[in-house]
This record gives structure tokens, C-alpha cells and sequence, in this order.
């Protein structure tokens, strides 16, 4: 290989250099139909699943094909889109905030050759390329993190615990009979790029082993004083540590009964990693939501502890997140999301609908916040 | 022939769902037979590696990814994660796989010309893996060594006119739902307010001087498609305060069964004749629906907006025309003391309809950005006031809403210069223990014993 450079003078860095400029403004990016109608949509339709007509006052319509996608794609298959794009959208494309890709075209005809050309698009493995669903009443594309494909703190792997769970509620991204909308996110480790602390059902890598010491080192590589202020419990502190060798030096040691193993620590100093095959797994949480239809926004609740990491299928996970859909789709009424279901029949009604054992470990015991989540009444079903 | 056997991995190529393993395999074999000829800068083998340190942490439960090391480009403070393996004997092709962030465009829309060009960067000079996108918004490109990041800005920003986006202690590229670009529902442009603070905050976006991350997201509605009331630290969510326009002719077509309702999303199953008196006037949560002589009739004063009804009615309900955002503050993921809500603190900024100039009624861009200054005025005026007091109190890695929870609402909304209302509370206070301030009580707080003592003796 050898290097080509584009231009840039690393002797001279700010030569002819451009900065701040953002991104490239939304204007030029519009398809015609968008540009002509924004701010002057009268209605839609979901036409059927991850199939929409958007009317506008104008009377123009513009047909959205939806399909999932998984957020990990190559050069090669973004190229592939763009062929699709300029073969029948003119060269427009969108993606949605759930990893989901847009094809937009502005008649019927159209959006049915659309329709044949991405449902047969396979990849060689056998799965589908571009998958049409994902709107209304089903359960959409999952937004997710890296996992074990790019990051140094998770607990579990992302893209495949997604598409394990994508491939097992399929047919409800290709369906619309969920009493309300589902959304599924994934995190793969407490700090939750993913930010799924308010999705109908969460999964959630999580460590349960407090970080190893790697005393030789954690001084030369780590700011003691920052690791020791990175913990949220206050675990940690400064130490002193005589090495077999027997030179001492500056560490840090744990309070293993203190640690929430967060991994904020690690994140700070790399001679304290959590990271463990018997310790990481998976925490399910269920019946958070983030819009303000009919209630308000809530917060999910951990409903399983822990399911340990059962690569590449994680089939236990998979499991308990069917059953908990089932018995959703089975006992909510029309418009309910999860969580108010959850709420309505009681959450103790929720575990011997869903099969799931409830452990001491679902408790709250994090701080004043803990309290309010205890029960306060005779108000229980038994 | 792989370089590396990988059966967990291949186990994920079956299902219907489209299979991350079978793109990367089908990257890594475009690679192997490099049609077009490319000097390809990072080891052409790089996705064969990935996918052998995968199977790698598949085999034995744990990541094999190092910690960061700071790389990124001259002048910036972020847009780019170092990212080392701990295996690059084992796997040299990733052995450095650095991530650029790059911003994304307004709406996630993009032309095939745009991407194109972004991916022959990325085929030249990077791993030919991404994220589209990544969780706060932007487009990741997954996997490049440290010589090829400057070369990359260069190309970005000279060749595409395209800047990276955000990360560590700084404004984090700022995402938008569709807003009213394609949907009815919006009560402001996402789109355009979204791409003007991005704009005026550059310096922020790139150049670290904050405790921590800063989040901003848009949500049109309040049905919050882009999730900004849990995941960022100011959300704007677009609500109005008049009455929700009503088209009674076209309430009877959903009565009468002529429109299907919700725009169709349920029509997988049969839940039965639409019933408007059991799905939407005893749905709604504040009780303030009537169906009278035929007629829907709401009582708007007592209406909260939750959509409801203009969702399962789109063609019959709109909202309001007296359009504006409300500001929710705090937002974020459990790290590091429990996940938070964002908390409503200004319950309406009115953004004025009738200023709806585009970029292209502008000579130039900087035009346009003065005009929407003027514009959202109250906006930025109420984000800086933010700023100003995170950057003082906040501790280092201290969100927002830690702060707030630190100090307390009271003091947030003296700082933000925001009056105190019942709205900002789900009910008052529950304990009496109540911090007056000393100017609070007649005659302050300093007093004299020897006064006291000739009313009430040792």
C-alpha cells in the first residue's frame, strides 16, 4: 500500500484548512415532492405494513417504502441502495431514526416495481437485503449499540443479539396487530449509547463482576484521583499495593459490595477492566415509553435480571422477550403500549402472564428513588 | 476461502433479517477481488479480521477492543474515536480501527450523488464498514488508523463541503425527526431549527469546554419520534396553544366508517367498527371530548395535547395554528446516578408562522442565518442561560440534569430566568421543609437575643 495523500500538508496544518462548516444543508438533499410540500401535508395513510401515502394540501402524494435495515452496513450494500435510489426515486434516499431506510416515489406504478425489486434482494447468506415494515401498530427496526463489533465496555454483543431478536418478532415488523405500537431497543452496557431506558422492551448488556486490578500498571497508564472520582458509589479509593516482586506502588482498591460494575471506572483507567465470560450478560426491561400519547412518558422496568450471553443466538433472550409480546398482544386493549397494560393488570398479573420469575434482585434498592417503587397500599391481586 | 473460520458468526446469516455478518463478508469479498483497482490504505483483509476478533468474543463472551488513545484532527476536540484491538498479532487488519463521526444531514435525506461520494472516501480510505447511523444521529464510518483521519477531514470538508460531528465533553451533533418535511403532525420546522443551532454552535460541537456531553434533539409532536424527552439534555418538542382545527364533515367519514382510522396503522387485526365514543373520547386523558348532535366538540383550555385524537383522526383533527415548541431540560442514560426524564421548563416558546423565508429567498446563507437569529431569539437566549450555569456549577462529568438534581429545580429556574409555575411540578411538595430565603421573611433572619428575653425569660 502506498500512501495517498488528498491534499493535506501536514507541515503546514492550517494551510487552506475549513472548519465549522456543518452539515450539508437539508435543502439540497429534498426530493422534489418533499421540497414542493413541506409544511403542507394534509393527511397519510399506512397503505399497508411499511407502505405510506403522505397527501398533500396540494393534492401531490408521495409513496414511502420503509424497510429495516441493519445499522452495521458496508460501502457495498450503501451502493446498493444508492442503485436503487437512482433506479427508481431519482437518486433521493432517507433513513429514519431507527435504522430503517426511506425509498420514496410519487405514484402507484412506481412504488410497486419499487416494491419487486427490494423484496427480491437477498444477501448470499439467504437473509432479505431490504425488508418492507416497520410502521404502525408492529414492531419496528431496533436502535442499537456496537457491542463486541467496536467498543471497549459492553457486556454483550449488538448486532447479534438484534438480529436474533429481529429474526424471532419478524413477522410482526412485516404486520400491523399489536395492540399499539412495539419499540425494542438495545444497549450494550450501562452507559447505553442506545439510550433505552424508555422503550417498550429493552435489552440491556450488563456486568456483574466488579473490575480486575491490574496494580503494576493502573499508575503508569491511569490518573488514580480520576478513577477514584469516575465511581458513582464511591467503590473506589486510593491504595497503596506491594507487587510479588516486592516494590510497592500507588493503586486503587474496590469495594467489591459497592460496585454496580457500570464500568465507569474502566472508562477512565484501562488497568481496571470488567469484561468477563461468566459474569457479562443480559438484562431485559420492559414497558417504558417515550411519547405522550394518552400517558406519559415512563421509564422501563428490569423485568429480568439476567440471562447469561448465549452467542450467536442468545435463544433464553429471545425466549422471554416472545412471551412477554404474547401476552401483550393477547391481553391489551387497542392503543395501550406495554407499559400501560403492565400498569393496568398489575405488575405482579404481569409476571404469571408473561412466565417470568420474579427475583429478589427486581427490587429497587438504588437510592431514595427506590422507595417510590415499593407499594404503599392493600391494592394487590393475588 | 475466509481467513478466519468463523461458524458462531455464520449462524447469523440464516433468518429473514437482513444479516450484518453476510454485508461484512460481502464487503470483505468486494475487497478480496478489488474490481476498480484501489490502493486500498487501510489492509484490504480488515473485514476478515473484524470478523475473526468477532468470532473471537463470540467464542469467549468478551470484547477485544482497547480503550481510546487520543487521535483525532488538528483544532478538534472530537468527531473521532480512537479505537485499538488486543489481538493485533492475531488480527493486524483491525489492529487500529478509529471511528469518524460524521455529521448528518437534516431528516436523514440524502442524495445518491452524496453518498456515493462519501463511500469512495470510505472505500480508499477506511475499513468499508458503517453505521447508518449512529445513536445520536450521525453517520459512523467504523474503522481507519490514525495517518488517514486528517486526509479524510481534508476530503470531507474540501471535496464535499462536509464537517464531522460530535463527541466527548462537547455539543453532540444535534438529530431532528422528519418533522414537516413529510408529516402533518409537526408544530415547527425541526429540520430548520435543528440545522441553525448546529450552525451557530459550531465552536461548542467541536471544540471540547463543556463538563460533559450536551445533547440537543427536535421532536415536531408531541408523539416524540426522535425520543428527545429521554435522550437528550435540552429537547424541544413542538406543541401549540389555540384550539385543535376540526373538519367535522370528515369526523363523520371516520364515524361512518368512510376513512379508515389512525391512517391505517391497525389494520392487521380486526379490533372491530370504529367506535369514536370508546376509542377516543373515553381515551382521552383529560376527559375534555364531547360528541354532541353528531359534532365533536373539545374543550381546548382543558386539552394537554397528547395526540391522541389527531392520531387516530389525521384527516379530521389538526393542531392548533398558534404553533411553538415546549423546552424539556435533563435528560439522560443511568450513568451515572439513574437514568432521568427531561424535565418541562419552558411550557411554550411561540415561533412565529408567518417568518417562514427559505435559504433560497436569501442571497446567501449567512442571510438566512440572521433571519432565523431573529427568529429564535428565545431560543438561544434560554439555551445560553443554560450553558452559562452548567459551566459554572457543573462538576467534571456531571450532566445537566445531575446538576439539576444537585441543586434542585428551584435554583435551575432562578438561573434560567424562568417564573416558577404549577406546571413545572406533577404536584407540590409533599414534606413542609422548605428553604426560605432569608429577603423571603420580614425582617431577615438577624435578631437579638437580649429583645427576645425581655418577652420570655431564662
Amino acid at each position: 500500500m502506498a500512501f495517498i495523500s488528498a491534499g493535506y500538508n501536514p507541515d503546514k496544518p492550517m494551510e487552506g484548512r475549513i472548519t465549522d462548516i456543518g452539515p450539508k444543508h437539508y435543502d439540497s438533499f429534498y426530493p422534489e415532492v418533499i421540497k414542493k410540500n413541506k409544511g403542507k401535508w394534509s393527511h397519510h395513510e399506512i397503505l399497508e405494513p411499511g407502505v405510506l401515502v403522505h397527501v398533500g394540501e396540494s393534492g401531490d402524494e408521495v409513496f414511502t417504502v420503509r424497510c429495516g435495515g441493519a445499522r452495521l452496513m458496508s460501502v457495498t450494500h450503501i451502493r446498493e441502495i444508492c442503485e436503487i435510489a437512482d433506479k427508481h426515486c431519482d437518486g433521493h434516499v432517507r433513513f429514519t431514526t431507527r435504522n430503517n431506510i426511506e425509498f420514496m416515489v410519487t405514484s402507484k406504478d412506481k412504488m410497486n416495481a419499487l416494491k419487486a425489486d427490494l423484496a427480491q434482494r437477498k444477501f448470499d447468506g439467504g437473509s432479505m437485503k431490504f425488508p418492507i415494515g416497520g410502521t404502525g401498530s408492529g414492531i419496528s427496526n431496533i436502535v442499537h449499540t456496537q457491542g463486541w463489533i467496536h467498543c471497549h465496555t459492553p457486556a454483550t454483543d449488538a448486532s447479534g443479539t438484534v438480529k436474533a431478536t429481529m429474526d424471532t418478532v419478524f413477522e410482526d415488523f412485516q404486520s400491523m396487530k399489536m395492540p399499539a405500537k412495539l419499540k425494542i431497543s438495545m444497549a450494550c452496557c450501562l452507559n447505553m449509547c442506545g439510550a433505552v431506558h424508555c422503550s417498550d422492551i429493552a435489552i440491556l448488556g450488563y456486568h456483574r463482576k466488579p473490575p480486575i486490578l491490574d496494580h503494576e500498571y493502573l499508575d503508569k497508564v491511569c490518573e488514580v484521583p480520576l478513577a477514584v472520582a469516575s465511581c458513582p458509589t464511591a467503590a473506589i479509593r486510593p491504595s497503596k499495593v506491594e507487587l510479588p516482586n516486592g516494590t510497592t506502588v500507588n493503586s486503587v482498591a474496590v469495594k467489591n459490595e459497592r460496585c454496580m460494575y457500570c464500568g465507569n471506572c474502566y472508562t477512565m483507567c484501562p488497568s481496571m477492566p470488567l469484561s468477563d465470560k461468566e459474569g457479562d450478560g443480559i438484562v431485559l426491561m420492559a414497558g417504558g415509553k417515550v411519547s405522550n400519547r394518552i400517558s406519559a412518558p415512563k421509564f422501563s422496568k428490569v423485568v429480568v435480571a439476567f440471562l447469561p450471553n448465549e452467542a450467536p443466538r442468545w435463544d433464553n433472550m429471545t425466549v422471554a422477550i416472545k412471551k412477554m409480546i404474547n401476552a401483550y398482544s393477547n391481553g391489551a386493549n387497542k392503543y395501550e403500549r406495554l407499559g400501560d397494560w403492565a400498569e393496568r393488570i398489575g405488575w405482579e398479573r404481569f409476571f404469571e402472564v408473561c412466565d417470568l420469575e420474579f427475583t429478589h434482585h427486581l427490587i429497587d434498592d438504588f437510592r431514595d428513588a427506590a422507595y417510590h417503587t415499593w407499594r404503599q397500599s392493600t391494592l394487590f391481586k393475588f | 476461502m475466509a481467513k478466519h473460520e468463523t461458524p458462531l458468526l455464520d449462524q447469523l446469516e440464516s433468518g429473514p433479517w437482513p444479516s450484518f455478518v453476510s454485508d461484512i463478508k460481502q464487503e470483505a469479498a468486494t475487497r478480496a477481488k478489488n474490481a476498480k483497482g484501489l490502493d486500498y490504505q487501510m489492509p484490504s483483509d480488515v473485514c476478515d479480521d473484524l470478523l475473526g476478533i468477532l468470532e473471537l468474543s463470540y467464542k469467549d463472551g468478551t470484547t477485544h477492543w482497547k480503550h481510546g488513545g487520543i487521535v483525532g484532527v488538528f483544532g478538534y476536540g472530537g468527531g473521532i474515536i480512537g479505537r485499538y484491538c488486543d489481538k493485533p498479532k492475531d488480527f493486524p487488519g483491525v489492529a487500529a480501527f478509529h471511528t469518524v463521526r460524521v455529521a448528518q444531514p437534516g431528516g436523514k435525506y440524502y442524495t445518491t450523488a452524496f453518498l456515493n461520494q462519501l463511500m469512495d472516501i470510505w472505500d480508499l480510505r477506511g475499513s468499508g464498514l458503517t453505521n447508518m447511523h449512529g445513536s445520536t444521529g450521525d453517520i459512523i464510518l467504523l474503522g481507519t488508523t490514525t495517518p488517514q483521519l486528517e486526509e479524510i477531514f481534508y476530503q470531507l470538508t474540501h471535496e464535499m463541503g462536509q464537517d464531522l460531528g460530535g463527541s466527548g465533553s462537547n455539543l453532540r451533533t444535534p438529530a431532528d425527526c422528519i418533522g414537516s418535511s413529510r408529516c402533518e403532525y409537526a408544530c415547527f420546522d425541526t429540520q430548520e431549527l435543528c440545522y441553525f443551532l448546529t450552525m451557530t454552535y459550531q465552536d461548542e460541537l467541536h471544540r471540547p469546554a463543556f463538563p460533559y456531553k450536551f445533547k440537543f434533539k427536535f421532536d415536531g409532536c408531541p408523539n416524540g419520534c426522535v425520543c428527545s424527552i429521554a435522550r437528550s439534555d435540552l429537547s424541544f418538542i413542538g406543541t401549540w396553544k389555540d384550539q385543535i382545527q376540526v373538519n367535522q364533515a370528515e369526523v363523520k367519514a371516520y364515524i361512518d366508517g368512510k376513512t379508515v382510522d389512525n391512517g391505517g396503522a391497525f389494520k392487521g387485526r380486526d379490533w372491530g367498527k370504529f367506535d369514536i365514543q370508546k376509542e377516543v373520547i373515553d381515551l382521552c386523558p383529560t376527559g375534555c371530548m364531547a360528541l354532541v348532535k353528531g359534532e365533536l366538540k373539545i374543550n381546548d383550555k382543558e386539552c394537554t395535547r397528547c395526540m391522541h385524537c389527531i392520531n387516530v383522526m389525521p384527516k379530521a383533527l389538526k393542531p392548533g395554528k398558534d404553533k411553538g415548541v415546549s423546552i424539556l431540560c435533563g435528560a439522560k442514560a443511568p450513568i451515572v446516578d439513574g437514568a432521568q426524564m427531561g424535565t418541562l421548563i419552558r411550557p411554550f416558546i411561540s415561533i412565529d408562522q408567518t417568518l417562514n423565508k427559505q435559504l433560497s429567498d436569501f442571497e446567501d446563507e449567512d442571510e438566512w442565518m440572521e433571519y432565523l437569529a431573529e427568529k429564535y431569539e428565545a431560543i438561544t437566549e434560554f439555551i445560553e442561560l443554560v450553558w452559562d450555569y452548567w459551566m459554572e456549577e457543573g462538576k467534571n462529568r456531571e450532566r445537566l440534569g445531575e446538576l439539576m438534581m444537585r441543586q434542585g429545580l428551584q435554583k435551575f429556574l432562578e438561573k434560567v430566568e424562568v417564573e416558577p409555575m404549577a406546571v413545572h411540578v406533577q404536584h407540590p411538595r409533599t414534606n413542609p421543609y422548605i428553604f426560605w430565603k432569608e429577603d423571603e421573611v420580614e425582617g431577615g433572619w438577624g435578631r437579638d437575643i437580649e429583645d427576645y428575653r425581655k418577652a420570655h425569660s431564662r
